[in-house]
């Protein structure tokens, strides 16, 4: 597997803006009715800002111009009603957009959590986990405007952009084909200019992430930072890091504020030929003064639409990457799923079967290697075996954290990958090395293994692991509250924890990897004889080095190289004079 | 703290650039009415075909100007938006990082990350674009003001009045939504935590299948910052309208108004034009103006989040005239020292005892007791709250904390790693002076050369965060090398070698002893990877129980007993008089380590 580092931009799929773009609209086609809704609004606001230059025109040409008092009076008092009641609906609009968007957000939200929660290992262990947090919360944030606006403003100002085409040709064609003659030029500069930041704004939110990812590691070791001395060291790194995120933004936006440039450009040329083509080549009398003015009035509405569309078009292209991170996530499918036929596993016994198991991570280096072996129901099995031997591998298996790359794995003769996960794992008890607390109380820590379970089996199964007495000796028991990954706890008392968790899960098969390594000898023991009248008859795996912790085990399994060496129990295998034997010796010499 | 208008300081000129630019642009916006005026007074009725084509270049001249001038102006803004907020995220990054251990103990990861990053964001958008249009506003309906004044001062008024207003109105909004953002800053701190959790708990939410419970903790979370944001859209919206209302209704009366002027001939007809287009040229600041004031507020907001950080203070201090050792020899002392955190029991009680530099001291203890805490008293992670702790026979409270923290090599139990090459994870602290032969010879020694160096690209392999992708044991092995690899006079092991096979933490042992002028403290669990210290101490609820040689505390017959009798029971029955002590014993050791070099079979990767 390869892994992504904080240094290194990830790689992104190519996929078509236009295909985000419709995917993000599918989100805004649930709220249909509301944006319709909102549109005939803003189609109210479009007719009355199409109709107050008009109103001008009247006002000047027939009132004013024919010292109308009364007129004048009459004419604005409508176009007062008409204003006021825009600016109710306004109100309205904007609560509806605010609610479709929130909603919105909340949904993308939720569906990309959803789903990263299915993925598997090979996903988390493979990208730093402030990558992923920027995608939850950063990518996702930078929607709520391009969603909003592509409503108020794609639509009514595309609306209004054409109304106003319609209006100055029905008034005079010459003079609108002058005013719009520079519009071919801006399209083609505005394409451009995309083209050119699009891949810009990717890299910048490439970076946004490495920054978020250096910042999360940073933070979550800032212990061994600070025993080292390292601070300097990783604040030269933060720099170069922002140094990356500052020039990458400074890529995207020298391209993307030239949109405005090209604008402004393009507003100046059309006044030009307005003028030109009215007074020069239609000639002063064909035009009537209050057309001039109407017309210069509609030219200034067709362009500041055109702002906005462009505005937001600049808004597409600097967010839409976020977009498309997003989806990227929501396309990645898990590669340990339950299958479609996958029916839940009912209550299990305990009879582990491994099948001619081959393993491979990579297809290239084989983990496990054709391996055999039968397991009754109750049985205590240790695995023993140096670094890397295959261990983690098989308990691996058995949870069906991986899949068999070849042979099969059967829990009480149902093969593993027929049974949903849920079941699966739900009636196992899985300990690994790195135990995991979540911030919240210890007893809700316990709780975590069984979420119904009482007050009572939670001190229970504290008890059992030896972890009530020390729990006790804090301030507030069971109710002291631990800070992210068991914070303030020694490493042997998250261990206990994390034991007491599994403990009151209530497990039908259980897997110790490592499970007791941060806790003394004494302890262990203790641990030890507790779980047994809890877990009495219920088939479990133990891997550990410290041979004292496995030797009351009913079968040992020796393995390395992805094999199973030998097999048997302690004194048989010492008999053997074996791989066990020698490595029992060793520790006995080291002593 | 440095306070935001410092940082803005700093790119005075830059900024000083951009508001010319500014000015530039927006006069030039204000030129355009005057040469529509002029077309319409002048060329239309007045017949003067004649100044056309200058008009006609007039436009095209400001048409150009404000392409070059917006550009600049936008452009500016944006850069020093990303500068200002790029220097606040490198001073918050060195504040936090300069706090002490107990402000980790109590801050959440995801919470740190929201401040650097999201809510660095919010000002960085109120001193870029936010800021420049607010300028822009102000400056906009400044001149527009003026210039209506010198057309006609009365009916200006009403214009004045109008922004009077908005002005009122978006101080109010202000106040109301500087709460909900806050409230919102917080929610999303929040959000980052429950999500950070998740991912780096994935194995043990996996392990329980409990993916729908985390997901509904998140829906509550992810519910919660909803109607939060749905909260501040309530504020905008009761607020928002105002500003809709004056800029429709401001035209519409001056039209009114004027209109009656040109009746009476107290302007003349182009004026009045002028006049109307200047008013709906207000419009749209006015409006923007609610926009700018709810990012604004925002990242005000913001700024009071991060202030609270900047509030929180080192513990751990270093005193004004530190002393300066030059050469640290190794002795460690640690006399009458106890140590409890902030409203919690005890943690440690009354600990003396001395290493010599280049001994060996052990120390072993029930979970729990306090062994971890000796070490970070010793690097002054935390201070002792009684006794004292010396270096070389210098309290080290005051020594600077880098010399302090250079002088001890720490493996730490809980073994970190970044997502970085193993390399670099190696150097760490000192990734600019260490050469690879050093790296290669602390991986060596720590056993880890050879599994490193059977990787494609050896130490510039990238690893998985926290060391994803390398076994238990691997991992440990890395996190020696890395403190080997700085040769600091004092090393400590914190059961560093509990996923090693025996084979491999013999192996590093013997390389260990070597270490002659290296003082040594081993945490463990295991009898063997203390046996060999010159003093053991058995710590018990935060005192020490026993303490002696491993020979001394066999024949105690007390807890180191215990543990040894329950890690090789069996086995000292076998062979129990061959090396509990006397000659046999120590030669039976030597063997070992001779035999060290040839224990390939057993040597495990």
């Amino acid at each position: 597997m390869s892994f992504n580092s904080y240094k290194d931009d990830e790689q992104s799929t190519k996929r078509s803006k236009i295909q985000t773009l419709k995917r993000l609209l599918d989100y805004l086609f649930v709220y249909k009715w509301q944006i319709v809704f909102v549109l005939a609004i803003m189609g109210y606001g479009v007719a009355v800002s199409l109709v107050n230059p008009l109103i001008m025109e009247s006002a000047i040409d027939d009132y004013i111009g024919q010292n109308d008092f009364r007129g004048l009076y009459r004419l604005l008092g409508i176009a007062l009603a008409v204003n006021l009641a825009l600016v109710a609906t306004v109100k309205l609009r904007m609560y509806i957009m605010a609610k479709v968007c929130n909603r919105i957000l909340l949904t993308i939200r939720q569906e990309l959590y959803t789903h990263i929660q299915k993925l598997d290992f090979a996903f988390f262990d493979s990208r730093p986990t402030g990558k992923i947090l920027s995608r939850i919360i950063g990518d996702i944030n930078s929607l709520k405007d391009v969603l909003s606006n592509c409503v108020t403003t794609l639509v009514p100002d595309g609306l209004t952009v054409i109304a106003v085409i319609v209006i100055m040709v029905c008034k005079n064609p010459a003079l609108a084909f002058a005013s719009l003659l520079t519009l071919p030029f801006m399209a083609a500069a505005t394409f451009y200019i995309e083209y050119k930041a699009h891949p810009r704004w990717q890299s910048f939110r490439k970076k946004s992430a490495n920054l978020n990812a250096f910042i999360h590691e940073d933070m979550a070791g800032i212990r061994i930072i600070q025993s080292f001395h390292a601070e300097k060291e990783t604040e030269n790194t933060f720099d170069e890091l922002l140094q990356e995120h500052r020039n990458a933004f400074f890529d995207a936006v020298r391209m993307s504020d030239s949109f405005g440039s090209v604008i402004d450009l393009s507003w100046g040329l059309g006044c030009i030929f307005l003028y030109f083509t009215g007074i020069v080549v239609l000639g002063v009398d064909a035009v009537s003064l209050g057309t001039f003015i109407a017309f210069g009035t509609y030219l200034n509405m067709f362009w500041q639409p055109i702002h906005n569309i462009s505005n937001f078009y600049n808004q597409l292209v600097t967010n839409i990457a976020g977009a498309e991170r997003i989806f990227e996530i929501l396309d990645t499918e898990p590669s340990i799923a339950d299958g479609a036929a996958a029916k839940p596993m009912p209550e299990i016994a305990g009879e582990v079967v491994f099948d001619h198991v081959d393993f491979s991570y990579d297809d290239k280096v084989k983990v496990l290697d054709d391996v055999s072996f039968s397991i009754r129901s109750g049985e205590t099995i240790a695995l023993v075996g140096p670094t890397g031997a295959g261990k983690t591998t098989i308990v691996n298996l058995i949870s069906r954290f991986y899949d068999a790359t070849g042979g099969a794995v059967r829990i009480d003769g149902q093969d593993v990958r027929e049974v949903t996960l849920n079941s699966l794992r739900g009636q196992m008890g899985i300990m690994t090395q790195d135990n995991f607390l979540f911030s919240g109380t210890i007893r809700e820590n316990i709780r975590y293994g069984r979420l119904d379970a009482t007050d009572e089996e939670i001190e229970a199964a504290a008890r059992a692991v030896n972890a009530h007495d020390f729990i006790m000796k804090l301030e507030k028991g069971y109710e002291t509250v631990l800070s992210e990954r068991g914070g303030g706890l020694s490493v042997g008392q998250k261990q206990l924890l994390a034991f007491a968790r599994t403990m009151v899960s209530d497990p039908k098969i259980l897997i110790l990897d490592e499970a007791t390594s941060s806790i003394d000898t004494k302890t262990e023991l203790l641990v030890q004889e507790g779980i047994e009248h809890l877990l009495a008859g219920r088939t479990s795996f133990v891997i550990a080095h410290r041979l004292s912790t496995i030797r009351k085990a009913d079968r040992i399994f020796v393995v390395d190289d992805g094999k199973i060496l030998e097999e048997g129990s302690a004194d048989e295998l010492m008999e053997k004079k074996g791989i066990y034997y020698q490595l029992y010796m060793a520790q006995f010499k080291a002593c | 703290m440095k306070k935001i208008s410092n940082y803005i300081w700093d790119y005075r000129f830059s900024y000083l650039g951009a508001v010319l630019s500014l000015l530039i642009a927006v006069t030039l916006d204000m030129a355009a009415p005057r040469l529509t005026a002029r077309v319409v007074d002048d060329v239309i009725v007045g017949g003067k075909t004649g100044e056309l084509k200058y008009l006609l270049l007039g436009f095209l001249g400001v048409g150009l100007g404000r392409c070059i001038f917006q550009y600049v102006k936008e452009y500016t803004f944006d850069k020093n938006g990303a500068r200002i907020s790029g220097d606040m995220r490198r001073d918050l990054f060195r504040h936090i990082q300069s706090l002490s251990a107990d402000f980790f103990d109590r801050t959440n990861t995801g919470e740190l990350m929201a401040r650097v990053k999201e809510d660095i964001d919010h000002i960085w958008d109120a001193v870029g674009y936010v800021g420049m249009l607010l300028i822009e506003v102000f400056y906009h309906t400044g001149i527009i003001l003026v210039c209506m004044c010198m057309i006609n001062r009365k009916l200006a008024m009403l214009s004045a009045a109008a922004m009077l207003l908005c002005g009122t109105v978006a101080v109010m909004m202000e106040r109301k939504l500087g709460a909900v953002y806050e409230a919102i800053s917080e929610e999303n701190a929040v959000l980052n935590t429950v999500a950070e959790e998740n991912l780096g708990g994935v194995r043990t939410v996996k392990a329980f299948a409990r993916e729908a419970f985390e997901i509904d903790k998140f829906l509550s979370h992810n519910k919660r910052y909803y109607d939060l944001n749905m909260a501040q859209s309530k504020v905008f919206v009761r607020y928002y309208p105002v500003f809709t209302v004056i800029s429709k209704v401001l035209p519409l009366l001056t039209l009114l108004v004027g209109g009656r002027f040109v009746i009476g001939g107290e302007m003349t007809l182009g004026e009045m034009t002028a006049f109307v287009e200047y008013s709906m040229n207000i419009v749209w600041p006015m409006e923007m103006l609610g926009w700018l004031t709810n990012s604004f507020s925002s990242a005000v907001a913001s700024n009071r989040k991060i202030r609270k950080i900047y509030e929180e203070t080192p513990t751990v201090t270093e005193v004004t005239n530190p002393v300066k050792l030059q050469d640290v020899r190794g002795k460690v002392c640690f006399d009458h020292v106890s140590f409890h955190k902030a409203d919690q029991h005890e943690i440690l009680r009354d600990i003396t005892f001395t290493v010599e530099a280049g001994k060996t001291l052990g120390i072993m203890g029930t979970t729990g007791a306090g062994k971890t805490s000796i070490i970070q008293l010793l690097q002054r992670m935390y201070d002792a709250t009684g006794g004292a702790i010396y270096l070389d026979d210098v309290d080290i409270r005051s020594l600077t904390l880098e010399q302090l923290r250079t002088s001890v090599s720490f493996v730490m139990q809980d073994v970190f790693l970044f997502s970085d090459t193993i390399g670099d994870n190696i150097k760490l602290g000192k990734k600019r002076y260490l050469d690879f032969k050093t790296v290669r010879k602390a991986s060596t020694d720590a056993q880890a050369s050879g599994f490193i160096e059977r990787m494609e690209k050896q130490y510039d392999t990238v690893i998985g965060e926290r060391g994803v992708g390398l076994s238990g044991g691997q991992k440990q092995r890395i996190s020696i090398a890395r403190a080997l690899s700085k040769k600091n006079p004092i090393l400590v092991l914190d059961d560093s070698t509990s996923a090693l096979d025996t084979e491999t933490e013999q192996t590093i042992q013997q390389t260990l002893a070597k270490l002659e002028s290296t003082t040594k403290i081993i945490i463990g669990h295991r009898i063997s990877a203390v046996r060999g210290a010159d003093e053991i101490l058995v710590l018990a609820d935060g005192a020490i129980a026993e303490r002696g040689t491993h020979e001394e505390l066999l024949r105690k017959r007390g807890l180191y007993y215990e543990t040894y009798q329950s890690q090789y029971g069996e086995l000292s029955e076998a062979g129990a008089a061959a090396h509990m002590d006397g000659p046999g014993g120590e030669a039976q050791g030597k063997q070992v380590r001779e035999r060290g070099g040839e224990t390939d079979v057993l040597q495990f990767i």
